[in-house]
């Protein structure tokens, strides 16, 4: 089904500790490229620690090795501090991930690159709004224009829709599906939420005692 | 008006308030945005302790100032700036600087005008090397934070996306905490070290309110305090009364202005 070519991230036998606590033991998968890669998992399994293990030792050993470059992948953590009266312009938020360039200035080119990110994440009428005083989904859609704008090939989604209502949440996934398709990006997305995992999952990777299993969500139907 | 200019101290005053108020600005919008405040609040008392420990050894108190803020920086940007921004490791610094600052000071023997002259400074008593000192701080500034301008902006104004998406960021950290010392030791001779705190935070906390980007923060912070020091400097010469007591006042409404702007403005 998916070949060598399509590999973006393999992981081999990772184990997974905090603070000396084992949480995951021999956890082996791959994630290709265009699919949407649901992380699942009871509270406290292990599921954030899991993806920070990836990110410290991403190419550095054989335990997780991609063909991409680690500027070419992007985190997108649950929780960020921002406050109500946070000034920054959501342009200007999402322009804060740029960071190829030295210029102090943002090049027409890389302005024009925002504004695309602001349209695929739907969030034209919000680009001269403080970040401050947006929702809870806005915000969440403005994070992941921000991961966008450097051009990813692997997103990584921690619990974005944990705080969102009902359309909110279906909304926020709405767009990442467009980005995989427009794109080819590949995500992988911490949730708690199956409904989520059913109708946008290409893969449910679940993690349980200690282990976690991959498989495809459309065959475990 | 005129006549207040025709002084070579008001026009020195008034020229190191131009290039404090390009400080301010710079450095100022990061601070706030970083949160650093109280660390900067503690920074001023840590150079009045490192100015008391250059009196004592008898060298150029800046010296003093410049080792101890720049020490503390690069301490508090290696081991985290989580720590320095918890109350009670605030006021453990601050108590313990301030102490540290007394003793050397009565150890060094001199007279205590020289403690109250680093606390509150005295910008209309300054030199043409003082200015000359500060455009080259000025300049220095400039260049580096353009330098690493991308990389500031974005551990200052989204700190966690940073820490997981870009690299070099304790290194920028530290960068930006030794700049930061080397204004607060080089201005705290000028303003004053109680000051230059309320310089570098009120009008970039004011700025934030009105404005909703870098560029146009920095450049209303730059004007915020340059109205500040420039009025509080006319007002001073003519009522006489201390200069540092007008600029704190206007600075104070300016950020009250502010506040009710934005509660106006949200309704």
């Amino acid at each position: 089904m998916s070949t060598e070519s399509n590999l973006i991230l393999s992981v081999r036998d990772l184990d997974v500790s905090v603070k000396n606590r084992k949480l995951i033991s021999d956890l082996s998968f791959d994630i290709f490229a265009k699919t949407l890669t649901c992380v699942t998992g009871e509270n406290g399994v292990g599921k954030t620690t899991l993806i920070k293990t990836i990110l410290k030792q991403f190419n550095k050993n054989e335990h997780v090795q991609s063909k991409i470059k680690r500027s070419d992948m992007q985190y997108i953590p649950q929780l960020r501090n921002i406050d109500d009266d946070y000034p920054l312009t959501v342009f200007d938020f999402i322009g804060l991930g740029l960071q190829h360039s030295i210029l102090p200035w943002l090049s027409k080119k890389e302005k024009q690159s925002v504004q695309k990110v602001i349209e695929m994440t739907k969030l034209q009428d919000l680009a001269n709004t403080p970040l401050g005083s947006c929702s809870g989904g806005e915000q969440q859609r403005v994070y992941l224009a921000q991961a966008l704008v450097s051009q990813p090939k692997l997103l990584i989604l921690d619990e974005s829709t944990a705080s969102l209502d009902k359309e909110a949440k279906f909304m926020l996934l709405d767009v990442v599906k467009s980005v995989i398709a427009e794109t080819g990006a590949s995500v992988l997305f911490i949730t708690h939420d199956p409904v989520l995992v059913q109708q946008y999952g290409d893969y449910d990777l679940n993690i349980a005692n200690q282990a976690g299993t991959i498989k495809p969500v459309k065959e475990a139907q | 008006m005129l006549e207040m200019l025709s002084y070579p101290f008001m026009q020195y005053a008034f020229v190191a308030s131009f290039f404090i108020s390009i400080l301010c600005g710079l450095m100022g919008v990061f601070v706030v945005a970083r949160k650093t405040a109280f660390f900067t609040h503690t920074l001023s008392e840590i150079s009045f302790s490192g100015a008391s420990f250059g009196v004592f050894l008898g060298t150029n108190p800046i010296l003093g100032m410049l080792l101890f803020t720049v020490l503390s920086s690069l301490m508090i940007g290696t081991v985290g700036s989580r720590v320095s921004r918890r109350e009670s490791s605030i006021s453990v610094f601050s108590v313990f600087f301030i102490g540290l600052g007394i003793l050397f000071l009565s150890l060094a023997d001199t007279q205590s005008s020289y403690a109250t002259n680093i606390l509150f400074g005295s910008i209309v008593g300054i030199s043409y090397s003082n200015v000359q000192t500060l455009v080259g701080l000025s300049i220095a500034i400039i260049v580096i934070t353009t330098l690493i301008y991308r990389k500031l902006k974005y551990n200052s104004f989204d700190n966690v996306g940073a820490s997981f998406n870009s690299r070099a960021n304790t290194l920028v950290s530290v960068i930006f905490l030794i700049l930061l010392a080397c204004t607060v030791s080089v201005t705290a001779q000028i303003v004053g070290s109680l000051l230059i705190f309320a310089l570098l935070t009120i009008p970039a906390s004011s700025a934030r309110y009105f404005v909703h980007s870098i560029w146009s923060m920095t450049i209303l912070t730059f004007v915020f305090s340059l109205i500040g020091t420039w009025f509080g400097l006319y007002l001073s010469f003519i009522t006489n009364l201390p200069v540092s007591f007008f600029i704190a006042t206007i600075e104070t409404i300016i950020y009250i202005i502010a506040v009710i702007y934005d509660k106006v403005t949200r309704i």
